[in-house]
């Protein structure tokens, strides 16, 4: 309870039904935020920023490629962070959020391998390689996929939010030691053929054109996983009052 | 705190020698992983040869992986794990034992066996001998990290498989520097860098996951 005369209670919207609305008026704004900054984002990509030396025109998908991995390893820390916080102050909402960014977090890194993939044909005549980031961008999907998996092999919400929560803190520790690993195995036994640099040298609009499809993938990450907390703030709190005046 | 670790040690190998089925299939499957891997890529010698750490590796995972399961589900079904968790003990100590019991059990017949495996490779002896001691470096972290993930997914349904889903992506350091501390000695180079690396992740593992085994096991069994 806040005490007399106290200044913010930062807590207030730690309760699911509190932040439930909070959450509703939220999204509008962060999903308006992703349009805007994918269009800008696109635009630079595609019209603005000149033809890449060595690549031609197909290295622009690195546009939607590099934003949707960094996306990728953002989430999973982020959704270590709640989980774990569900984990130590065995508060639901925190946890409900882990649950909430893992879909959207398996996405984006879905769309970085795919992308990926797309980028390996035309440039090194390949669809996969076992590029150290490939690799290990593959290995997050895994790990993502446990998340879920182990999320829904167990019935009671309770024992699986804090089985995840342990599964999430695990994958996070691991996760460099898994990328450095695969980086050493990648430079020993790549083929002197192909060499993938990492995105071509940077011009300033390339950079620019990048940096707004992050900005933009990072809005709609945040409004995807507002809007699926919402239904799993629903779905777990069926049973309260507010929950039924709402729906 | 030592006599509880003995004990639980104790315990479990006692318990392992009386369903020694459980321990020796394990231990052929690992066997008929390794030998089915040439009836499917051909006969080779010097691709046999190239292969022959990676694929005995991939099958120790495999191995360690079916084994998981009866690490605590025995204990789970008849109460004793229970007991475990209401001891006085520190709980971290107790999976410590049943840990490296299960370790006792499954890693070291591994690592001897990869030995005669490694002959129907035909690597070389250096080769032979840098694959055995890098299982031995390495299945300590199969056995502690596998037993995060059965603690984990105690008593559910598909547990078998939710195990090889969980755990195997977080195998892939061990497989990676394990296979490659043998592929390095063929190639002539040193493997010490590997196995060194191998017992660092076996120590940080050994540290670290009794009390993230301690933490599932709490919560699974609530």
């Amino acid at each position: 309870m806040a005490a007399e005369g106290a200044g913010i209670n930062w807590y207030k919207y730690s309760a699911p039904h509190t932040f439930y609305p909070l959450a509703g008026r939220l999204i509008p704004w962060f999903a308006g935020l992703a349009l805007a900054f994918c269009l800008i984002g696109l635009y630079i990509g595609f019209f603005v920023a000149p033809t890449e030396a060595r690549q031609g025109e197909a290295y622009r998908i690195i546009f939607i490629h590099v934003p949707a991995a960094w996306m990728s390893m953002f989430i999973y820390v982020v959704m270590a962070f709640w989980a774990a916080l569900g984990l130590a102050f065995n508060t639901r909402l925190s946890s409900m959020m882990a649950s909430a960014l893992a879909p959207t977090g398996a996405l984006m890194t879905f769309i970085a391998l795919w992308t990926g993939a797309l980028w390996g044909r035309p440039t090194w005549g390949t669809y996969w390689v076992w590029d150290a980031r490939l690799t290990s961008e593959l290995i997050l999907l895994f790990l993502y996929f446990g998340f879920l998996a182990l999320e829904a092999a167990i019935e009671d919400t309770r024992r699986a939010d804090r089985a995840c929560a342990v599964l999430a803190l695990v994958g996070v520790v691991n996760v460099p030691i898994i990328y450095f690993s695969v980086k050493w195995w990648n430079t020993l036994h790549q083929g002197a053929t192909i060499s993938l640099e990492s995105a071509p040298k940077m011009a300033t609009t390339m950079f620019a054109g990048m940096g707004m499809l992050a900005l933009g993938f990072w809005m709609y990450c945040i409004a995807a996983a507002l809007h699926r907390v919402r239904s799993i703030i629903l779905e777990r709190e069926r049973r309260a009052d507010w929950v039924r005046e709402v729906t | 705190m030592l006599s509880t670790f003995l004990a639980v040690i104790r315990r479990d190998l006692m318990l392992a020698f009386r369903q020694r089925m459980d321990v020796i299939n394990t231990l052929v499957f690992f066997v008929v992983v390794v030998t089915i891997v040439p009836l499917g890529v051909g006969a080779d010698p010097n691709l046999l040869r190239a292969i022959a750490p990676g694929v005995v590796w991939v099958a120790a995972l495999l191995a360690a992986v079916l084994s998981l399961q009866r690490l605590f589900a025995s204990d789970y079904q008849d109460g004793t794990l229970e007991q475990m968790l209401l001891a006085g003990e520190p709980l971290a100590v107790i999976v410590l034992g049943k840990v490296v019991a299960h370790w006792l059990v499954t890693g070291i017949p591994v690592t001897a066996i990869s030995i005669l495996l490694a002959l129907m490779f035909d690597i070389d002896e250096d080769a032979a001998m840098t694959l055995c001691l890098s299982l031995a470096a390495g299945t300590p972290v199969l056995s502690f990290l596998g037993a995060v993930g059965a603690s984990l997914t105690l008593s559910l349904r598909g547990a078998g498989v939710l195990i090889s889903l969980l755990v195997l992506p977080l195998y892939i350091p061990v497989l990676i520097l394990g296979a490659g501390a043998a592929e390095a000695v063929a190639s002539g180079l040193d493997g010490t860098p590997y196995l060194l690396l191998l017992a660092a992740l076996s120590l940080l593992a050994m540290v670290l996951t009794p009390w993230a085994i301690a933490a599932a096991l709490r919560i699974s069994v609530e």
